[in-house]
C-alpha cells in the first residue's frame, strides 16, 4: 500500500516515506485552499512586517553610526548635528516600527481567526455530510477530538508562530544585507555556520514530526475515553467502574504525557544547539573583528554593530524553531483533519439534483441488494412497492433486515446495487432538501439537544411558530407534561428540573416528526419506551396523521399493526409474508403465530 | 454554560488563584526552583558577555594588543557554550515535571468527575468538561514549563541588568529606568481588561465544544430531519461570537505590544544621546558605552517578553479558575465517615417515607417523589408500574445513590444506603438501564464489569460470563467476529439496541447482587426474544430481590407484586390480578387492548 485514503491508518505511527509525503501533500493542499481567500490580507501583513522589521534592523547600524561619527564630531568639531540626526532617526524608526507592529498584530489576528472560522465550519459541515457508516466506525470521540483539540493546536500556531516565522525570515535577510554592507567578513563568518544549521534543522524536522504525530493519536484516545465516561456516567457509577476507568484513563494520560514529553524533548535539544552555534559565531566574529580593530582596519562602532547583528541574527532562529515546533504540532493536527475532510461521503449529495416539490409518497425498491460488508449481505435481492398513502408494518425477528430497510428509505445508506425510488425518482438523485422534507425517520434513541423543549421540537421545522409547536405536542400527547415543567415550553432540557424521562424524550421526538409533516414517515421502534396509554395516544394521533401519507412502521409490539394497511413479515432479508393484517392473522403463517403469542402476553 | 462564569473582578487575585495549583507542583517543587535558579544564572552568563566586551574595547583594542584578543574571544566562546548547556539543563529540569504535573491534574480532574454525582453531570455539558480536561490543562502545563519561570526570571534579570547598567553609568541607567515606568502602568491596566476577555473566550470555546459534541452524538436525528444545515448555521453563529472575542483579545494584546516596543526603543534613543554626550565629555569610556548597549540589547528580550508572559499568565489564571470550578464542586453524595456493612446480606429493600426533588428545581414544582413507602422482601420481585414521567426511573436511581433522597430513607437489609460505602452499596445492588450504555471493551469485560474481584480470563470468570449471557439470551455473542473477546461500544463494533440491552442485562446478572434493579430492560427486544429472556430471568429472580420498571404486561408477569406510581406517589401495591380487578388507573396504564372505552371489558377478556 503506497498511499492512505481519508482517515485510514490514523492510529499508526510508522508511515512509509510515500505515505508521509502524501499526507503532507494533502494537508498542504488544505492549507493552500484555506489561505487563498485571505491572500490579500496576508500580503499586506507581510509588507507591514517587512517594513517594521526593516526599521528595527536599522537600530544597531544607527547606534554604530552614532558612536563612530557622532562622537568624534562632538569631540573634534563641537558639532552635535550628526548625533541629533541619528537620535531623531532612531526615534522615528522606533515609533513607526511600533505602530506598524500594532497594526500587524490586529491584522494577523483577523487573518488567523478567519482561517480558523473557515476550517471549523468546513470540518463541521463535512462531518454532517459524512454517512452514518463513517460515524459508526470512526467513533464520536475522535471526530470531537478533530474539532476541538486538533483545532486548538492549529490556533496556537496561528496565534504565535506565523509572526515569528515571517519576522524571523525577514530579520535574517535584512541583517544579512546590513552586515554585507557594514562588514562583509562578518557576514562570511555567519554564512559558514549555515550548513550546520541546515543539518540540525533537518534532524529536528524528521524527529519532531514523528513525535507530534504520536501526540495527536494519544490525545484523541484520551478524548474518546473521557467523552465515553462522561456520557455513560450512570453506568460507570452503578457498576463501580471508577477505579478501573481511572487505571485505563491514567494509562492513556501517561502515554499522552510521554508522547508530549518526547515532542518537547526534541525541541529541548534543538534549541540549545541553536544557541551554541550562534554563540560560537559571535565569538568568531569578535575575534576576527577585534584583530582588525587592533590593526586599525575596522571602526569600534562597526564591530559593535556587527556583534549586535550577529546576535540578533540567531535570535529569530529560536523564534523560528519555536514556530517550527508549533508548526509540527499543527501539521500533525492538520494531517488528521485533512484525512477527515478527504473522506468521501459514501452517501453523496447528487451532482444534478432532481427537485420534487410535492412528494406523494410512493416508494419502490427495485432489485435492491445491500451489504454492510462484502461478506455481510443483509438484503440479498429485495423487491418492494409501496403505493402512496399506505401504512406498512414491518415484522420479523432481530437481524431480519427491517432497520436496514428503513435506513435505505431514509437514505442513511445507499443500496449496493439496484435502486430505491420515491415517486419514481431515485433517492440518489433527489435534491437533499426535498428528500429530507419528504421522508422523516423516528428511531428508538431520542436525542435531545441543549436548548429549550420548544427548540427541540422545532427541529422538525425550523422557524415554526409556538402555536405549531404546541399543536404538534398536543397531537402526540406531550403537551401536558411539557406545561407541567418549570418553564413550560421554554424549559431548558439540561437544567432546572428540565430532566425528562426516556418515554417523554420519545414523545418529544414524535412531536418533532409531527411538526416536520413529511410525505413518508418511518418509525423504527419509536414507541418502545412509551407506556401503554402514551402509546395509545400516539397511535390515535398516528391514525389521523398517517391517513394521507406513506408510513413504514417497525415495532416489536404488534399493537402497531392495528393501524397498518399492510403487514410485511421479513426473514433473513426477504419478505416471507405480505398481506392485510386480517388476511395474515386469519392465515396459518408466521405472523398468525406471532400475533397469537403477542395476544397471549397482553393483559 | 457561560452563565457559570465568575466575573474576574469579584474573584481572588491572580497570584492567589495561581497558587492553588501548588499541591500538584509540590512533588516537583525542588526541580522547579532549581530550574529557576539555572535560568537566572543563564541570563547572568548572557550579561557577562558585555562585561568581557567592555574589557576588550577599553583594553586590547585601545592599546592594539592583538595577543589578548584571543583569550577574550575564548572567554566569550566559553560563556556561549555554557549558555547552551544551561538552557539544556533548564529544559531537562522542568519539561518532564511539567508533563507529570499536567498528567496528575488530568487524572485528578477525571477522578473528581467520576466521583461527582449524576446531578452534576445533568448540569454540565461534557463539552465544557472536555475543554477543561484538554485545553485548559495544556495551558497550565505550558505556563509551568515556560511562563512562570521566564516571567519571574526575566523580572530578576531586568533588575540585575539595571544594576549592572548602573555600575557603568548611573545617568544612562536612570534614563533607562525612568523610560520604562510607563510600561508597568500599561501592564497593570492590561491585566483587568485581558482577564475578562480571556475568560469569555475560554467559556465560548467550551460552548463550541459542546455543540460539536451534540452534533456528533445527535447525528442520526440531524440526518433524519435533514437539519445539518440548520445546525451548521447555529454552530457558525457561535464560532462567529468566539471570533469576535478573540479579536477583542488581540486588540488588547496589540495595545500592550505597542507600548512594549515603543518604550525600550525610546529608552535606547535617549541612552544613545546621553551616552555619546557623556563619552564626549570623558565621563564614560567608549568601551563602557559599547558594553552598555550590548547589555541593554541582552535586556531587550526580557523586557519585550513581559507582554506575552503576562497575557499567558492571565490565560493560565482563567484556566486554573475553570479547573477549580470543577475540583471545588462539593459532592453531597459521599461515603459516610463511619461506614456500616451489611452483616447478613439477604436483599431486603425498603423505602421509608421517601421524598425526592432535584436541588435546582424551583419552589413552585412539587416533589418528584412524595412519601414513598415500599417494602421489597428478600427474593421478591416487585414491578414498578406508572405513566411516563411518574417517577419510576428516579425511584430506581435512589437505590444506588445516583441521587440522594431529599426526605425519608432507603434501607437495604435494615441499613440506610447512606451509611454504606458506595462501593459496598453498588456491589449489593446491580442495575440495568433502559439506555444500555456499553463501554469500549470486549464483551467479556463489559459483562464482568460489576465483578472486579474476578479475573476476567479465569475459568471462574468464563463460567460467570457464560451463565449471564445464557440468561440474557445473548447467544449472538458467539457469532461476533471474535466471540466474547470482540470489542464493542464507542471504539468497537456497533450493536443493535436489542443486542446492547441484552449485554447490559447480562452485566447486571453477572454482578450477582442481592438486589437487581431493572429499568425497563427489555424495551428494545422483539416478542420472541423477550419471552426467552423472561424465561431466563425467572431463574435468577427466583432467589434474588428485584425492582423492575415495567411498561408491558409481559414484564409485569415476572413480578410477585406490583407497585403503582401515580404522580410521584405509590397509590396501590398488590398482585397483578388484584390490581387489575380493583384499580382503574392500573388498568388504564397496563392494559393495551383497544381504546379507553373498552378497558372495562378488557381485563375480563384476558382473565377469562
Amino acid at each position: 500500500m503506497s498511499t492512505l485514503e481519508g482517515v485510514e491508518g490514523e492510529d499508526r505511527q510508522d508511515y512509509t516515506r510515500e505515505e508521509s509525503r502524501a499526507m503532507r501533500q494533502r494537508s498542504l493542499v488544505l492549507l493552500g485552499s484555506l489561505l487563498r481567500p485571505l491572500r490579500g490580507r496576508v500580503i499586506v501583513a507581510m509588507v507591514i512586517v517587512a517594513a517594521s522589521t526593516g526599521l528595527q534592523t536599522a537600530g544597531p547600524a544607527l547606534i554604530a553610526f552614532g558612536i563612530d561619527a557622532g562622537l568624534p564630531a562632538i569631540v573634534e568639531r563641537q558639532d552635535a548635528m550628526p548625533l541629533a540626526l541619528v537620535v531623531l532617526l532612531y526615534l522615528t524608526a522606533a515609533i513607526v516600527g511600533a505602530v506598524l507592529m500594532w497594526h500587524y498584530t490586529m491584522l494577523s489576528a483577523r487573518i488567523s481567526q478567519a482561517f480558523l472560522f473557515d476550517l471549523r465550519g468546513r470540518i463541521y459541515r463535512h462531518a454532517q455530510l459524512l454517512s452514518l457508516e463513517f460515524h459508526e466506525s470512526y467513533t464520536s470521540g475522535r471526530i470531537i477530538a478533530r474539532q476541538t483539540n486538533d483545532l486548538d493546536s492549529i490556533r496556537e500556531l496561528l496565534d504565535s508562530g506565523i509572526q515569528g516565522l515571517i519576522r524571523g525570515v525577514l530579520y535574517m535577510a535584512f541583517i544579512a544585507v546590513a552586515l554585507l554592507f557594514l562588514d562583509p567578513l562578518s557576514a562570511v563568518v555567519i554564512a559558514c555556520s549555515l550548513p550546520i544549521l541546515a543539518l540540525l534543522t533537518r534532524w529536528f524536522q524528521v524527529t519532531s514530526q514523528r513525535a507530534f504525530r504520536a501526540t495527536r493519536v494519544h490525545s484523541a484516545r484520551l478524548i474518546v475515553k473521557f467523552v465515553e465516561t462522561m456520557t455513560g456516567i450512570r453506568a460507570v457509577k452503578a457498576f463501580r467502574a471508577e477505579r478501573r476507568n481511572e487505571r485505563e484513563f491514567g494509562a492513556t494520560t501517561e502515554a499522552y504525557r510521554d508522547a508530549n514529553a518526547k515532542a518537547i524533548g526534541v525541541f529541548g535539544v534543538f534549541d540549545p544547539s541553536l544557541v551554541v552555534i550562534g554563540n560560537v559565531v559571535v565569538a568568531v566574529v569578535l575575534l576576527v573583528g577585534g584583530l582588525r580593530v587592533a590593526e586599525g582596519s575596522l571602526a569600534v562602532g562597526v564591530l559593535l554593530a556587527a556583534l549586535m547583528y550577529t546576535r540578533r541574527f540567531f535570535d529569530p532562529m529560536e523564534e523560528m524553531a519555536q514556530f517550527y515546533n508549533s508548526y509540527q504540532s499543527a501539521a500533525a493536527a492538520l494531517e488528521k483533519i485533512s484525512g477527515v475532510l478527504d473522506e468521501n461521503p459514501t452517501v453523496p449529495d447528487p451532482t444534478r439534483p432532481v427537485d420534487l416539490w410535492r412528494a406523494r409518497g410512493a416508494l419502490d425498491f427495485d432489485d435492491v441488494r445491500f451489504a454492510y460488508r462484502e461478506d455481510l449481505v443483509v438484503l440479498p435481492d429485495f423487491e418492494l412497492h409501496i403505493p402512496a398513502g399506505q401504512t406498512v408494518a414491518l415484522v420479523g425477528s432481530t437481524g431480519a433486515g427491517k432497520s436496514t430497510l428503513a435506513k435505505l428509505v431514509a437514505r442513511f445508506y445507499d443500496p449496493t446495487t439496484g435502486s430505491v425510488r420515491l415517486d419514481g425518482v431515485d433517492l440518489r438523485e433527489l435534491h437533499p432538501k426535498d428528500l429530507r422534507r419528504a421522508i422523516v425517520m423516528v428511531t428508538q434513541e431520542a436525542y435531545l439537544f441543549s436548548g429549550s423543549v420548544a427548540d427541540n421540537i422545532a427541529l422538525g421545522k425550523p422557524g415554526a411558530s409556538l402555536d405549531e409547536i404546541q399543536a404538534a405536542a398536543r397531537a402526540v400527547g406531550a403537551h401536558e407534561f411539557i406545561t407541567a415543567l418549570p418553564d413550560g415550553y421554554d424549559t431548558d432540557v439540561n437544567k432546572r428540573g428540565g430532566r425528562v424521562s426516556a418515554g417523554q424524550r420519545q414523545l418529544l421526538s414524535f412531536a418533532r416528526a409531527f411538526l416536520a409533516d413529511p410525505a413518508v414517515l418511518i418509525l423504527d421502534e419509536a414507541t418502545a419506551s412509551l407506556d401503554i396509554p402514551s402509546e395509545r395516544l400516539v397511535q390515535e394521533g398516528l391514525t389521523t396523521l398517517l391517513s394521507d401519507r406513506t408510513a413504514i412502521v417497525i415495532a416489536h409490539r404488534l399493537s402497531t399493526v392495528a393501524i397498518a394497511d399492510r403487514v410485511l413479515v421479513m426473514e433473513h432479508g426477504r419478505i416471507v409474508e405480505d398481506g392485510t393484517p386480517e388476511e395474515l392473522i386469519g392465515g396459518t403463517g408466521r405472523f398468525a403465530a406471532l400475533h397469537k403469542a403477542w395476544k397471549d402476553s397482553l393483559v | 454554560m457561560s452563565d457559570q462564569s465568575i466575573p474576574p473582578s469579584s474573584s481572588p487575585g491572580t497570584v492567589r488563584t495561581l497558587l492553588r495549583i501548588l499541591p500538584f507542583v509540590r512533588p516537583f517543587l525542588g526541580r522547579t526552583i532549581v530550574s529557576f535558579v539555572v535560568y537566572v544564572v543563564l541570563v547572568l552568563v548572557q550579561l557577562a558577555v558585555p562585561v568581557v566586551l567592555q574589557w576588550i574595547v577599553d583594553g586590547p583594542l585601545a592599546t592594539g594588543d592583538a595577543r589578548q584578543i584571543w583569550p577574550a574571544a575564548g572567554l566569550v566562546l566559553a560563556l556561549g557554550v555554557a549558555e547552551g548547556l544551561l538552557i539544556m539543563l533548564r529544559r531537562f529540569l522542568v519539561l518532564t515535571p511539567s508533563t507529570h504535573i499536567e498528567a496528575s491534574m488530568r487524572n485528578t480532574l477525571y477522578a473528581k468527575l467520576q466521583d461527582l454525582p449524576v446531578a452534576f453531570h445533568d448540569r454540565w455539558q461534557s463539552g465544557q468538561l472536555l475543554s477543561r480536561a484538554m485545553g485548559d490543562l495544556g495551558t497550565i502545563r505550558r505556563w509551568l514549563a515556560f511562563g512562570v519561570i521566564l516571567l519571574v526570571g526575566n523580572v530578576v534579570v531586568i533588575v540585575v541588568g539595571f544594576g549592572i547598567l548602573f555600575t557603568w553609568s548611573w545617568q544612562l541607567a536612570l534614563v533607562f529606568i525612568v523610560a520604562s515606568v510607563p510600561m508597568w502602568v500599561v501592564g497593570f491596566r492590561f491585566e483587568h481588561r485581558y482577564s475578562l476577555v480571556s475568560r469569555r473566550a475560554q467559556d465560548q470555546q467550551g460552548d463550541l465544544a459542546t455543540t460539536v459534541e451534540e452534533s456528533v452524538h445527535g447525528i442520526r436525528v440531524l440526518k433524519a430531519f435533514g437539519r445539518g444545515k440548520h445546525s451548521l448555521e447555529a454552530f457558525l453563529r457561535q464560532a462567529e461570537e468566539l471570533r469576535g472575542t478573540e479579536l477583542e483579545k488581540a486588540r488588547s494584546i496589540a495595545g500592550l505590544w505597542l507600548w512594549l516596543l515603543l518604550i525600550p526603543d525610546t529608552a535606547f534613543a535617549l541612552s544613545l544621546l546621553g551616552g555619546v554626550v557623556l563619552a564626549a565629555s570623558g565621563q564614560l569610556t567608549v568601551g563602557g558605552l559599547i558594553a552598555f548597549f550590548a547589555a541593554a540589547s541582552v535586556l531587550r528580550w526580557p523586557i519585550e517578553s513581559i507582554g506575552w508572559l503576562l497575557s499567558m499568565t492571565f490565560e493560565t489564571r482563567t484556566a486554573v479558575e475553570r479547573l477549580f470550578e470543577v475540583l471545588d464542586e462539593p459532592n453531597p453524595i459521599r461515603d459516610p465517615e463511619h461506614p456500616v456493612t451489611v452483616a447478613e446480606p439477604r436483599g431486603r429493600l425498603v423505602f421509608e417515607h421517601v421524598h425526592f426533588r432535584y436541588q435546582d428545581s424551583p419552589a413552585s414544582v412539587p416533589d418528584l417523589l412524595e412519601d414513598i413507602t415500599l417494602e421489597v422482601e428478600p427474593g421478591e420481585t416487585m414491578a414498578l408500574v406508572g405513566l411516563t414521567g411518574s417517577g419510576k426511573t428516579t425511584l430506581t436511581a435512589l437505590t444506588t445513590r445516583l441521587y440522594d433522597v431529599t426526605g425519608g430513607r432507603v434501607l437495604i437489609d435494615g441499613v440506610d444506603v447512606r451509611d454504606l460505602t458506595r462501593e459496598e452499596l453498588r456491589a449489593r445492588i446491580a442495575m440495568a438501564f433502559e439506555e444500555a450504555t456499553l463501554f469500549s471493551a470486549s464483551v467479556r469485560e463489559n459483562v464482568l464489569l460489576g465483578r472486579p474481584e474476578l479475573d476476567v480470563d479465569s475459568p471462574e470468570g468464563e463460567a460467570v460470563l457464560a451463565e449471564a449471557l445464557d440468561i440474557a439470551q445473548a447467544e449472538f455473542v458467539e457469532r461476533l467476529p471474535m466471540g466474547a473477546d470482540t470489542t464493542i461500544g464507542e471504539e468497537g463494533l456497533s450493536l443493535s439496541g436489542g443486542q446492547r440491552q441484552r449485554i447490559a442485562l447480562a452485566r447486571a446478572v453477572a454482578a450477582r447482587p442481592s438486589v437487581l434493579v431493572l429499568d425497563d430492560p427489555l424495551s428494545a427486544l422483539d416478542v420472541d426474544t423477550e419471552a426467552r429472556v423472561e424465561a431466563g430471568l425467572r431463574r435468577v429472580l427466583a432467589d434474588t430481590t428485584a425492582l423492575v420498571v415495567a411498561h408491558r404486561p409481559s414484564t409485569v408477569m415476572l413480578a410477585d407484586r406490583v407497585a403503582l406510581l401515580e404522580d410521584g406517589r405509590i397509590t396501590d401495591v398488590g398482585r397483578h390480578s388484584e390490581l387489575l380487578e380493583r384499580n382503574p388507573h392500573y388498568r388504564h396504564v397496563i392494559s393495551s387492548l383497544d381504546d379507553d372505552r373498552d378497558t372495562e371489558q378488557a381485563p375480563q377478556e384476558v382473565i377469562a
